[in-house]
């Protein structure tokens, strides 16, 4: 099972991330849960989504501890949560932005996500859209396949500008 | 069709499928993404049903009575609070013999305020008449609410059936999901004592201590029928869509030594923990009770018994846990976890095996033993 945590404020997208990463590994033909973690938070505050992939049905409902792959789509929340909490010894992070400085200890990769949203003019609300272009990143590093990522977009979303974005984040993102 | 979908979405596509001509409800969390998407159903045109957006959850329930007494499918969605506003209403509903079938989506009751899972508010309405089931996953969500409609106005039956799911756990969870062709799986309604125009009868009139104890005996008959029903039911869906769950799932439960039981998500997590247990050596199974009312007829004898209970009665104990003991006898270690949403994973179920101490009961991680 691959499990993949998803750090974002509050309004960011977070939990659409994460529903459209498990609808793509579905497309895929995975079996994928996304339980997004609901707390008392509210827009701008620190939450987490979580994704799981298996090549069989999935019976956990709880939430991860020892993910796979961390994603960090707003930056700001490692000042108040430890992203890297848990992670497994030979898991990942991906982070949103133009540096992996901040993290030590475990393979990082960085892709500029609201740079790319901006260029699309990806905003809803003041806030760039950023769970369509990780999407493209997430297939560049081979959790989901091209065609699922684009299709699972296309599925929840009719604005091909979000489908434009993923191909851009999956050029940019460097392995 | 394969998709893609949260367990509140899967109750919705399942009522599009059985088309109620009315639907009554009033939004709450974590149900309202249910009645959100039947609105849109019934304002896109995908379902012809009458769609009334009503005050409280009382009125909810009393527009179903008031549509299901003139024969007409029904249905209502609610949660915590709401089923509680509602529960006069809900008592109505089986006394007067009405099929409507309404999802609940667990949560807890509040003071302190809580919007996340717990059994209790399904439980405190357990002794209404209606038919009570719990499930695990998405897909169990929609195969079992197309069930219940079948189940609630079959003719041996005419009650109410409540489906009830996890808040958040599995209303906000997305997993994959086979929406069915139901075809005729379920049959028009024909409510008997549906209101007739040409032939006037009361209804709701005062009844005398005979009547009125003859009434609950007709409950309590059409309830027992309804394991029958309950059973046809699941072994025609099986015939037909290939799936079947039973009054109780049973997970490596044949030759078990010690068995967990719990209901909802939980139950469904309690599997990963066996597969744990047995890695080590333990010789554990799990059993999943998804009907509550009718409460399902166990075989525990030989086994030891893990219930772990998402609800409590003050005073009195685990709810799940106080069932089996007066039906069995059974040396079981009663938990009580997962209150308010509380986090349970299958370490933390294994870890209940481990240190099991029957004939005790424990409060998980207050360090509650008592």
């Amino acid at each position: 099972m691959y499990e993949i945590r998803i750090h974002s404020r509050g309004g960011q997208g977070g939990v659409t991330a994460a529903r459209l990463l498990a609808l793509a590994a579905f497309r895929d033909g995975k079996y994928a849960t996304a339980c997004p973690f609901y707390g008392a938070e509210r827009r701008g505050a620190p939450v987490v989504s979580y994704v799981r992939i298996d090549d069989r049905p999935i019976r956990v409902y709880s939430q991860i501890r020892n993910p796979d792959l961390v994603i960090v789509l707003d930056p700001s929340v490692m000042e108040v949560v430890d992203v890297l909490h848990g992670l497994k010894r030979h898991g990942k992070v991906l982070m949103n932005g133009t540096t992996t400085e901040k993290i030590h200890g475990a393979p990082a990769f960085a892709v500029d996500l609201t740079g790319i949203a901006l260029r699309e003019k990806l905003v809803i609300a003041g806030s760039p859209i950023l769970n369509t272009p990780v999407l493209g990143a997430l297939a560049k590093m081979g959790i989901i396949s091209v065609d699922s990522a684009k299709s699972a977009i296309r599925e929840m979303f009719s604005d091909e500008r979000n489908v434009r974005a993923a191909e851009a984040a999956f050029q940019e993102l460097v392995i | 069709m394969l998709t893609i979908a949260t367990g509140n979405k899967a109750v919705a596509a399942a009522v599009k499928e059985v088309k109620p001509y009315v639907i009554a409800a009033y939004p709450i969390t974590p149900q309202t993404e249910i009645v959100e998407q039947i609105a849109e159903y019934v304002t896109s045109g995908e379902l012809d049903s009458r769609y009334i957006p009503v005050e409280s959850e009382h009125s909810a329930m009393a527009a179903c009575i008031g549509a299901s007494i003139t024969g007409a499918r029904t249905f209502t969605a609610t949660s915590s609070h709401g089923l509680l506003y509602m529960h006069e209403m809900v008592n109505w509903a089986a006394g007067a013999r009405l099929p409507i079938v309404m999802a609940n989506v667990n949560r807890a009751i509040g003071p302190g305020w809580n919007v996340w899972a717990e059994h209790t508010d399904a439980f405190q309405e357990r002794d209404t008449g209606w038919l009570q089931v719990y499930v695990s996953t998405v897909q169990e969500a929609y195969d079992t609410t197309l069930m219940a409609f079948r189940i609630a106005e079959h003719a041996d039956v005419i009650l109410p059936v409540m489906v009830n799911l996890d808040g958040f756990l599995l209303s906000h969870s997305m997993q994959s999901l086979d929406t069915l062709n139901a075809g005729d799986f379920v049959p028009p309604l024909h409510l008997p004592h549906a209101i007739d125009v040409l032939n006037p009868a009361g209804y709701g009139t005062l009844t005398g201590p005979d009547e009125h104890f003859r009434f609950r005996w007709e409950i309590e008959k059409a309830m027992r029928r309804s394991r029958k029903v309950i059973a046809e039911t699941e072994r025609d869906f099986a015939e037909r869509f290939g799936r079947s769950y039973g009054v109780a799932e049973e997970y490596r439960y044949e030759d078990a030594d010690v068995v967990v039981i719990a209901m909802g998500t939980l139950g469904k997590e309690a599997e990963v923990a066996v597969d744990l247990l047995r890695n080590e050596g333990v010789n554990a199974g799990s059993l999943r009770i998804r009907w509550l009312r009718p409460f399902p007829d166990l075989d525990l004898s030989g086994r030891e018994v893990v219930v772990i209970d998402r609800d409590y009665s003050f005073g009195f104990g685990g709810i799940i846990a106080q069932s089996l003991m007066a039906r069995q006898r059974v040396d079981l270690y009663s938990v009580i976890a997962g209150l308010g949403g509380q986090e349970v994973t299958y370490d933390d179920i294994a870890g209940f095996v481990r240190e099991r101490r029957p004939g005790t009961e424990l409060w998980f991680g207050v360090n509650g033993n008592v």
